[in-house]
């Protein structure tokens, strides 16, 4: 059935499909739909389960992580503030091997007060063991929300589905909702399995000091979940395509083939993007995009496939680690520094705090990318005004 | 009120009921050890803990061990409330509602860095038990003052030239502000006591909570030999009265105290030796003000000071 719906609450149809069991959420802008619709869902019975309206977005997860011990499929979203303030509690739903699904709106972090989007609260967060998936439109949010409890409960860490606020939180577009049955059938009942959560029968602890000679193998576990969790979404992505035909990878090319410019992209600046690449190549330059779904696990190889045989990479990073760059360039740097002859990577910074990316944003970095013989050290700013 | 109440504690209980397994790591005299082995007594067998960063945090054991027979969740340090909120919602979501919720969590997690999520569970009424385990500061990190540190008490934070110079923050008045269904408090020399109030909490729905005073060897510079005779005398000198409050508004004293100087109690503890008759003729001051405010509460007699 199609709607049209906010991004917001492709994300409330997305968890009521999911048949999330336990929900713990806190109000924060511009996320706030997202909790609004699934109370309403959970009110009138269309949602069968416990709503916990904590105190906090660090309750809301410390609340998560009880319901998932007890291997409840559990739910929350936040943004920005939201997310830094659970930042410990990141780590220890991992750590404690969680399947707990979260959304995250992109937006920038104060000061000064800032609602609009930006996406480095997500990035400082990648190296807390969350799978993190980025969307696009409406469609993609919830598709991925689905696919993220398939993908969590197969390999038993938690992930974070991401877009853009306002861009796309706010924004209505339509959706094909699907049947109950669809979902249902990509996502059976969350059965963990036993010795993996709290049970009155079997009981264990969970989470107790462990000492040096046992620590290291349990993270080297979580790194290997990770790995696997590839594999996991591209069959959650196959089986979804066989039940609606709508297909999803972990990164997406764009008339990448005979590019000699390539540009990365994530969220909705990739649509921009790929109005702009039609756009150049009818004037006959040779660009391409490389659109960036998955960034943790950070899908390395077909990240080097797309971008060793471009002459020249470009990377819109609408988020910055102050000292280094943009996160997305340091990450396909790092990826492409073990190719031999790799091409260089020219790291742009462009629409924080929420400020447009237009075509003529998009624009300028192929310009730039192409005219300059080497990229700027570190990083070329776009669309300043100083 | 009277010096014993009269509870069915003990009938019936056979050693291989015991939920608390032999070998545990704290220390020689642990009050937070023996009110866990109480308290789970009184629980029994169908019972999930959660227990944040603490005491308890060692005492039960390290991966792979387990130092009790019903699970346990740890949790970070100010989370007890909200995670027992979590486990409570995933147990009634699966119909298991036979099964009792557990935090436990020292005074640090209670009194200080918890107290933000123990107040949005109890607020909205979620069907827990929360237990605090008060041994008055931090004590696992090496004995710095918490809010639960009492008045003229030495820490290492408090220094004997400048001892904690506020009260101990009043939990019990707290959540009775809330309107919380149940709270009290207990300690590990009164058990009687101690496994009425937590037979008392299991009957009730919603949030409930239990203040047991748990003497620390360690932190209160006295010796292990003496840690029932200070959780005794933590109630005579009416420091530590033992009572129960329903709704937030129905005060009930279930141990008469004898009335002993504050002095007696102090005289126990090295924690206290610092001090001169000028500062604890101040704290006695005190305690006998709260005394007297509990007793009107408990509508024994008028209020007037």
């Amino acid at each position: 059935m199609k709607k049209v719906i906010m991004g917001n609450h492709s994300v409330s149809y997305g968890v009521r499909l999911a048949r999330a069991e336990v929900i713990a959420a806190y109000p924060i802008t511009p996320q706030t739909q997202i909790v609004e619709e699934l109370s309403e869902m959970c009110s009138d019975g269309r949602l069968k389960a416990k709503f916990v309206k904590v105190e906090s977005e660090h309750s809301a997860m410390a609340c998560c992580i009880g319901a998932a011990s007890a291997g409840a499929r559990a739910f929350t979203a936040t943004s920005s503030q939201g997310l830094a303030l659970m930042h410990e509690l990141l780590h220890w739903a991992s750590a404690a091997r969680l399947p707990i699904v979260m959304t995250n709106v992109n937006r920038a972090l104060g000061p000064g007060w800032n609602i609009w989007t930006e996406q480095t609260d997500s990035l400082a967060q990648r190296d807390t063991g969350w799978i993190q998936l980025y969307c696009e439109d409406n469609q993609e949010v919830l598709d991925s929300t689905l696919m993220a409890f398939r993908v969590a409960e197969a390999v038993r860490l938690p992930v974070m589905i991401v877009y853009d606020a306002f861009f796309l939180s706010h924004t209505y577009e339509p959706v094909d909702i699907p049947a109950q049955e669809e979902a249902d059938a990509l996502l059976p009942p969350y059965k963990p399995a036993r010795g993996t959560f709290m049970d009155v029968e079997d009981p264990r602890t969970f989470s107790n000091m462990t000492p040096p000679d046992y620590f290291m193998e349990m993270r080297f576990k979580i790194e290997r979940a990770m790995r696997r969790a590839k594999g996991e979404f591209e069959r959650a992505a196959a089986e979804w395509r066989r039940l609606t035909g709508r297909s999803y990878a972990a990164v997406e090319t764009y008339r990448c083939d005979d590019a000699e410019t390539v540009l990365v992209a994530v969220s909705t600046a990739a649509s921009t993007a790929r109005v702009m690449v039609d756009s150049l190549r009818e004037k006959g330059r040779k660009v391409g995009l490389l659109k960036m779904r998955m960034f943790r696990p950070f899908p390395c190889r077909e990240v080097v496939d797309v971008l060793r045989k471009a002459r020249k990479v470009a990377v819109l990073d609408r988020n910055i680690s102050f000292g280094s760059g943009g996160i997305f360039a340091a990450e396909i740097k790092a990826a492409l520094s073990n190719v031999p002859g790799h091409p260089p990577v020219y790291g742009y910074i462009a629409g924080l705090g929420g400020r447009d990316i237009t075509p003529a944003t998009i624009e300028e970095i192929f310009d730039r990318t192409e005219d300059e013989d080497a990229p700027e050290d570190p990083v070329t700013w776009i669309g300043l005004k100083l | 009120m009277s010096r014993n109440t009269v509870v069915p504690m003990g009938s019936g209980h056979r050693v291989e009921d015991e939920l608390f397994l032999p070998g545990h790591l704290g220390c020689q005299g642990c009050g937070g050890a023996l009110a866990m082995r109480m308290v789970l007594q009184a629980m029994g067998p169908k019972t999930m803990l959660v227990i944040p960063a603490c005491c308890w945090s060692i005492i039960q054991g390290p991966f792979p061990y387990t130092g009790l027979k019903v699970p346990i969740l740890n949790v970070p340090f100010e989370t007890a409330g909200a995670a027992a909120a979590g486990l409570r919602a995933a147990l009634d979501a699966k119909g298991r509602t036979d099964i009792q919720v557990l935090a436990w969590a020292g005074d640090g997690g209670t009194y200080d860095i918890g107290l933000q999520s123990l107040s949005g569970a109890v607020e909205r009424n979620d069907n827990i038990l929360y237990v605090c385990y008060d041994n008055e500061a931090y004590m696992n990190t090496g004995v710095q003052r918490s809010g639960a540190t009492p008045e003229g008490s030495w820490t290492t934070t408090t220094p004997v030239r400048t001892p904690k110079d506020r009260p101990k923050k009043n939990m019990i008045e707290i959540l009775a502000a809330h309107r919380i269904p149940y709270a009290a408090t207990a300690t590990i020399a009164f058990p009687d006591d101690l496994a009425a109030k937590v037979h008392r909490a299991k009957e009730i729905r919603g949030a409930r909570f239990l203040l047991i005073l748990a003497p620390c060897p360690t932190g209160w510079r006295t010796d292990s030999k003496h840690m029932i005779a200070a959780s005794r005398m933590a109630v005579d000198c009416n420091i530590f009265p033992l009572y129960e409050v329903f709704e937030g508004d129905r005060y009930h004293i279930t141990v008469e105290p004898k009335g002993t100087p504050v002095r007696e109690y102090f005289k126990m503890q090295g924690r206290f030796r610092h001090l001169g008759d000028k500062e604890i003729e101040q704290v006695q001051r005190r305690v006998d003000f709260e005394w007297r405010r509990l007793l009107h509460k408990a509508m024994q007699e008028p209020f007037s000071m």
